[in-house]
């Protein structure tokens, strides 16, 4: 017969629900293995030992306790971004705005910083600080939000055009505001007299930053999942139309789940300014409102799991920088090893989902009939 | 008989979905010559093992034979040339383009709309074929659709062809065209299956008869030499009746009076059309009608899902004080102390979610309750045992996705949700739609102990035959308009049928 006359090579049926340890053996597996390729890249690429450069990308976090710190007050803002999309998402809002009403919130607080700091004692700043820059954050999200609850509009395209907004607007502040004049930057606030400092526990900097994120963690698990509002966000996420039979008004859910996403943004801001940096910049984001958004899929929307999500995010990240300054290495090449790792991360759920089915060798019908 | 040629073998097909076994070493011979009725309860597999025919999926293990020879049916394409054409249940064609566009789209070679134009026309003159190769999808009704799906894949020279529940959308005159044209392919020599949940259909078109259940081949008898009843106890795996009850209406009153509905949809095309009507407590209001003749307003305009241009629609309590419903929406309909029961048509696009467990779905109605901030979990967990026990719900847990289940449990589901609210109106679409002949009774027998206990019920059905069993009275709705309002008792399905395409019927139109 002329004709090919087989199974064919591959097939690919979906599995069942796996055990977890099954699951998560993938998973580890997986990391195993990303490791094990990045390590042939590397000395293809640079010929250094792999082993260095693992030990060192392990350095970059945990090698002095000032790291451990630093590592722990970047995941507690890139977590603290991630839980407030995560609402938004959880009902298939594409919030990726969570850059600009992050930038709202640092903006809110800085101006407080400087505008208050002659007339008013520390506490209020503060107090000021926090509730303007929520204020602001719920602002930059609420907007997107009524206009796809009034006018349908696409909330991915409208609050990423809102980040280029938040970003012009600080630069417009940050050239009224510079200090000195002509440097075009604002330098540390209140350098001197700390007003608006948020308040160290002890001797550790970071500290209160990390405990506020832990407690919002736990309580956006509980608000997601056990509240009245949580359950009418899936709601809306799963079918608007199931939505408005069961008389959930859908306009409302979606105005007030953003207003708070773009709050908890704005609180990220606080913690940022206030917190660590008491500066601001156009960039001083860093890109987090981007990379909230992998770490809350990654972690499949679950506020516990975004703890260890984003740990490896920043993970990686601290590590990537310290290879290109340990090695001379461009730091584009970290920016590869990092890649590396979140596509066999997210690849690997393909093989959790699914299963591949190689051709049986030998079976009958599977031979070519010549 | 058994000497017809076979065109068709399936060997030990087994096709696993994860843990779900969805065929489980089915062995299906499929004749020339002959048309073949494939019967089983819903998810018994019927719809899985055609669809490896016809090459959308691959089976995990076992052979198929065409013609005698083994084939490998990777694809859609592969099932073309090997003749295998699969008429879905729903429609796979582009609304915009022309019937004989579609026909052709996806056909190698040159496109030569004018030969393909003749070669259709051919194909129509030879089977009676009633197709305008010229006429847009959108504008045509939904049996022209259908009759363009087996044209196309007749155009594609397929002569083993496979009808998914084709007669769901049709009127009966409709399918009584569409078994005429199917008879008259077999008499040319083509091997034909079709699967139905209609038991008369099966007796009436087909010559053989093979039975699923639970994934697994049960057998096959000739239709000349079984019974409606014996077909279905192979079906169920036990004896079952097969009469629908028709209680009489106990001390009837008006509970809700449509005056005058007027419906527009988005595009302003008129949807219902000056309709009035009361539905009395304790009976059963059917409605006919042709799909889309504005059923669907109709119950979402008394659920306050639909905006509506004028009317009224009053709802009568027990002491003669009306409510209207006109303009609310169902939040407020249910704090008026209306309690109003919806099961939609679209099942797990509206009245479920698909994702959520079936405690979660029972939370949909009553996640309000109460004034703490956080959902009480417990009693959905207990109202959705008590939905699975007295319904025989057949699901692993109560965690369990309703995505995962069998159409007819997650129509049990939604169901045993609405009535658990003790309604005084329940509206139903559809309710048994793909459901098997088992889950169907159930349903018929819950519709029934609500219209017992004093419930104003709306059916609107598709099924005449069960309309006719079922129904106190039935109201036909044609093209928007109200055609008539006949007695349940005394009316017939071909009365129902002229009414469902003419207004008044054959007498007064």
């Amino acid at each position: 017969m002329a004709k090919r006359n087989q199974e064919p090579l591959v097939h690919i049926t979906k599995r069942g629900t796996l055990p977890w340890f099954v699951s998560w053996g993938i998973r580890a597996c997986t990391i195993v293995l990303a490791m094990v390729f990045c390590g042939i890249i590397t000395i293809l690429v640079t010929g250094e030992n792999p082993m260095n450069i693992y030990a060192t990308i392990f350095n970059g976090s945990f090698g002095t306790p000032r790291r451990v710190w630093v590592l722990l007050q970047n995941i507690a803002i890139l977590l603290c971004v991630s839980l407030a999309v995560t609402p938004a998402f959880r009902m298939r809002f594409w919030n990726i705005g969570g850059e600009g009403q992050m930038l709202a919130g640092c903006l809110a607080s800085a101006a407080c910083m400087i505008c208050l700091r002659n007339i008013m004692p520390n506490w209020a700043v503060i107090t000021c600080m926090v509730v303007s820059s929520l204020l602001a954050g719920a602002v930059w999200g609420g907007i997107p939000a009524l206009f796809k609850a009034k006018w349908n509009t696409n909330e991915t395209l409208f609050t990423l055009m809102m980040n280029y907004i938040a970003t012009q607007l600080v630069a417009y502040f940050i050239i009224i505001w510079e200090v000195p004049k002509g440097s075009g930057a604002i330098g540390i606030i209140n350098q001197s007299s700390q007003i608006g400092w948020l308040p160290m526990i002890g001797s550790y900097k970071y500290l209160l930053n990390v405990i506020i994120v832990a407690v919002l963690t736990v309580l956006m698990y509980i608000y997601l999942n056990y509240s009245k509002h949580g359950y009418e966000i899936s709601v809306v996420g799963e079918s608007e139309r199931t939505a408005r039979y069961v008389g959930i008004k859908v306009d409302r859910v979606i105005i007030r789940t953003m207003l708070l996403s773009g709050a908890l943004c704005g609180l990220a801001g606080v913690l940022l300014v206030g917190g660590t940096d008491h500066t601001m910049t156009t960039t001083i984001t860093g890109g987090r409102g981007f990379t909230a958004v992998m770490v809350s899929w990654l972690a499949k929307f679950n506020p516990i799991w975004m703890i260890l999500t984003s740990f490896l995010l920043v993970f990686l990240q601290r590590g990537a920088g310290e290879i290109s300054t340990q090695f001379g290495l461009n730091q584009s090449f970290s920016d590869i090893l990092t890649g590396i790792i979140l596509f066999f991360i997210i690849g690997c759920e393909f093989f959790i989902t699914y299963k591949i089915n190689f051709r049986h060798v030998g079976r009958k019908g599977g031979v070519p009939h010549v | 008989m058994d000497n017809k040629p076979a065109a068709v073998e399936m060997r030990n097909i087994t096709k696993r979905f994860g843990s779900v076994l969805a065929n489980d070493r089915v062995n299906l011979t499929i004749r020339r010559g002959e048309i073949l009725a494939l019967l089983g309860e819903n998810g018994s597999g019927k719809t899985t093992l055609m669809n490896m025919l016809s090459g959308i999926y691959y089976p995990d293990e076992g052979e198929i034979l065409i013609d005698g020879r083994p084939a490998v049916i990777r694809s859609p394409r592969d099932a073309f040339d090997l003749g295998i054409g699969m008429i879905h249940q729903h429609f796979k064609l582009v609304d915009v383009l022309t019937a004989a566009e579609n026909i052709v789209l996806g056909m190698p070679g040159r496109l030569d709309l004018r030969k393909a134009t003749e070669k259709i026309r051919a194909i129509c003159d030879a089977y009676g074929f009633d197709v305008n190769p010229k006429q847009k999808i959108y504008d045509m009704s939904v049996s022209q659709k259908q009759t363009v799906e087996i044209v196309k894949v007749l155009y594609r020279g397929a002569d083993i062809l496979i009808l998914d529940e084709p007669t769901a959308v049709l009127t009966p005159q409709e399918t009584d065209k569409l078994f005429a044209v199917l008879r008259s392919m077999r008499d040319d020599g083509k091997a034909i299956v079709i699967i139905t949940h209609k038991m008369n259909e099966v007796e009436s078109l087909s010559d053989r008869v093979a039975v699923l259940r639970q994934g697994a081949y049960v057998g096959e008898v000739m239709t000349a030499e079984t019974t409606a009843q014996d077909m279905t106890n192979m079906m169920v795996g036990h004896a079952v009746t097969l009469n629908i009850n028709r209680p009489e209406p106990v001390n009837p009153h008006p509970r809700l009076e449509v005056k005058g509905l007027t419906v527009r949809n988005e595009d302003g095309i008129l949807k219902l059309d000056d309709v009035s009507f009361i539905a009395n407590s304790g009976e059963i209001l059917g409605i006919a009608g042709i799909s889309g003749s504005g059923q669907k307003e109709l119950l979402e305009s008394i659920a306050g899902l639909q905006s509506t241009e004028k009317g009224s629609i009053s709802y009568i309590q027990d002491d003669g004080t009306r409510e209207e419903l006109l303009g609310k929406d169902p939040l407020s309909i249910q704090d008026m102390g209306v309690a109003l029961s919806f099961v939609p048509e679209d099942r797990l696009g509206m009245g479920l979610v698909g994702s959520m467990n079936l405690a979660d779905n029972m939370m949909l109605r009553s996640f309000r309750a109460g004034h703490s901030i956080f959902t009480d979990r417990k009693s959905p967990y207990k109202v959705a045992e008590h939905v699975v026990r007295d319904l025989s719900v057949n699901t692993p847990s109560i965690g369990t996705p309703v995505r995962r289940l069998s159409g007819g449990n997650v129509q049990k589901v939604l169901v045993g949700r609405e009535i658990t609210t003790a309604p005084s109106v329940l509206l139903t679409a559809y309710a048994v739609r793909g459901l098997d002949i088992n889950s169907s009774y159930t349903i018929y027998d819950l519709i029934n102990r609500q219209k017992e206990a004093g419930v104003a019920v709306v059916y609107v059905g598709e099924d005449l035959d069960v309309l006719v069993e079922l129904a106190d009275r039935i109201l036909v709705l044609c093209g928007g308009k109200v055609s008539g309002i006949v007695d349940g008792r005394r009316t017939d399905k071909r009365e129902l049928g002229l009414m469902m395409t003419r207004i008044g019927g054959a007498d007064n139109g």
